[in-house]
């Protein structure tokens, strides 16, 4: 007969460490394992790409509407007003990544501090949230940014705030499932008897494990916040100085009957990076989904 | 005689979170023009090239703009109860006056691609849900991604370069051509052909989720027991698809459709905007612009109250249906 405690540890020699295992099932699907090293690209484009480049986005450089491939060059040609296609692509993407991770921030810290919430609480902190939260779901959110970004001017905080602020509902949402979910688990009972108190059963022992399904929305939400800025600056609800993806395709919409190439190929940026983030989206949900493992 | 009682109950209710609602945004409406820099009496010194400061607060006292808070937000709540949302100065025109004139043209767009994203999605879905592997089913989830990661205005460009550039059988812009004459027909014609690139480019957004939805929930249904029970029956697989499983297999599309509607105006804003659709998405485009603050407070406050009174509908309709959609929320 062998010790129990032996046996306790081999098992959790055995058990492998959850990452390891999270990677695992993610490696399983090969669309988001090419979008993960597609994206990574991408990243490291916005990182390093302006700098070994070395054009200057803003550079008046050659005759306008240069087509792709007239001019080796210029090879994504150039735009209304002669500048190189391709270094504002490079330099657009610094931007276009760094307002939707930070906006996707924005939205994911207000939906799950007001998630967490009303999951948590009954009575008249979850009604009165609730309200809350059915307010920002009526307002319709691009013309609520619009508003914001016209009344208050185009700064990237403003518009990373405008975007974030209207964004946040289906985090909380999706919160506050998990919540009311484990709020009923014996071990959260088991904790609040041996005198957890609320902020920590909140943030200590229930979110942890609400990660899961948060961790992809906040995903996703990158995705969905890139589009959205895309959206503002094609309509011109951007700052003029800097170059990003939207931004481009606004400028140079007046132009697309005789040039269509200035408004297609920044697209393809914005929609080959957002097609990249939802299926790492859909990985992380394989690779974090306790339900989906039984398979 | 119960359940009479308790709909009734039930609407009150709702109509009640609606009202409040709708306050909350007028409130906020008016918390956002406060706030904003620059006040209607320096939009009318700008427009007129400047003046004295003496006129300024002249124009301020007439306006009532020297109040308190509180006092001018009861007279601007007090104003939007008699339908007066204020006076555009950019289009010399009372804000309620151009909402209606434009909102046909919305309707008429965002009500077709809706029709055409549900009928095409759910159709789609079907399909796809009888044979989860097929060639459709992967069609689906190819929509699903392109409708999801693509953005709406670059889909529209890309629908002007395709069919009204390489081949040119759609009109690039508007609604209607100027030059054609004729009756009811040839005018309506000219409308339909005026209406299909930025239709299809509208509904893209809505027709992904629609199909996706509709795939999982038939194939829900497809392997419930009443399905296997009306199969085992005798029923033929078609009878049993489009009799039995169809039916209960809608109401969740139709839920999804009627929490669209403030997507589905924002992406009106976007789609107008690349098609110079004459609807109230280029006016807020416009009024954007022209720093029109009147009007675009205007088209929020009516943009949201039209989604608030849409979901209260949906609510109450997914109700009367489906006895299984009740309890609170």
């Amino acid at each position: 007969m062998s010790d129990p405690v032996t046996v306790l540890e081999e098992e959790i020699e055995k058990a492998r460490h959850p990452f390891t295992e999270a990677w695992e099932m993610f490696r399983r699907n090969h669309a988001a394992l090419v979008a993960l090293v597609v994206l990574t690209g991408v990243v490291i484009m916005a990182i390093i790409g302006p700098a070994l480049y070395g054009r200057d986005p803003y550079d008046m450089v050659w005759t306008p509407f240069t087509r792709p491939g007239e001019n080796w060059d210029f090879i994504l040609g150039t735009d209304y007003l002669g500048r190189d296609l391709l270094a504002m692509i490079i330099s657009g993407t610094r931007v276009s990544i760094i307002i939707g991770l930070a906006a996707a921030f924005v939205s994911v810290f207000i939906g799950v501090t007001v998630g967490a919430l009303v999951g948590f609480y009954r009575g008249w902190v979850e009604e009165v949230l609730m309200r809350f939260t059915e307010f920002f779901q009526v307002l319709p959110t691009l013309l609520f940014s619009m508003v914001i970004v016209a009344l208050f001017g185009a700064s990237l905080p403003m518009i990373v705030l405008a975007i974030g602020v209207v964004s946040w509902t289906a985090v909380a949402r999706i919160t506050r499932a998990e919540f009311l979910r484990i709020r009923e688990l014996e071990y959260v009972t088991a904790s609040r008897a041996s005198g957890a108190r609320n902020g920590k059963l909140m943030f200590r022992v229930i979110l942890p494990n609400a990660l899961p399904p948060i961790i992809v929305q906040s995903a996703l939400m990158v995705g969905s916040a890139i589009l959205f800025e895309a959206g503002l600056a094609f309509l011109g609800l951007t700052d003029p100085n800097v170059v990003s993806w939207g931004q481009i395709i606004g400028s140079n919409r007046t132009y697309f009957l005789d040039a269509s190439f200035t408004v297609t190929i920044p697209g393809v940026a914005i929609f080959v990076t957002v097609l990249c983030i939802s299926l790492v989206g859909d990985g992380l949900n394989d690779a974090l989904n306790p339900k989906l493992r039984a398979r | 005689m119960d359940g009479a009682v308790n709909f009734l109950r039930v609407t009150l209710i709702r109509v009640f979170y609606a009202v409040i609602l709708l306050i909350a945004v007028l409130i906020l409406n008016f918390s956002l023009m406060h706030m904003a820099p620059g006040d209607v009496a320096d939009t009318i010194a700008q427009a007129a090239g400047g003046i004295d400061a003496e006129a300024l607060e002249q124009i301020r006292r007439e306006y009532g703009l020297d109040q308190p808070f509180l006092v001018q937000l009861g007279r601007y709540i007090g104003n939007v109860l008699r339908f007066d949302l204020g006076y555009s100065f950019f289009y010399s025109d009372k804000v309620t006056s151009l909402i209606l004139s434009r909102l046909p043209a919305t309707l008429l767009l965002v009500i077709t691609a809706q029709l055409l994203a549900l009928v095409v999605g759910v159709i789609l879905g079907v399909f796809s849900a009888r044979k989860p592997n097929g060639i459709l089913s992967h069609f689906v989830t190819f929509l699903a991604l392109f409708g999801y990661s693509a953005p709406v205005f670059w889909t529209g460009l890309l629908m002007l370069v395709i069919f009204s550039l390489m081949i040119p059988i759609f009109p690039v812009a508007g609604m209607r051509d100027v030059t054609i004459e004729g009756g009811f027909f040839a005018q309506a014609f000219d409308i339909a052909r005026h209406l299909v690139l930025p239709m299809i480019t509208l509904s893209s957004i809505f027709l992904a989720l629609y199909s996706r939805l509709a795939r999982a929930t038939m194939m829900e249904v497809l392997g419930s027991d009443y399905v296997r029970t009306a199969k085992a029956k005798g029923l033929t697989n078609r009878q049993v698809v489009y009799k039995h499983a169809l039916k209960n297999s809608l109401s969740p599309v139709i839920t999804l459709a009627g929490l669209q509607l403030s997507a589905v105006v924002s992406g009106a804003v976007l789609v107008e905007t690349v098609f110079s659709w004459p609807g109230l998405g280029t006016l807020a485009f416009q009024s954007i612009l022209a720093r029109d603050t009147p009007l675009i407070l205007g088209i929020l406050f009516f943009s949201a109250l039209v989604v608030i009174v849409g979901n209260l509908l949906t609510d109450l309709a997914l109700r009367l249906v489906d006895p299984r959609v009740g309890g609170k929320k």
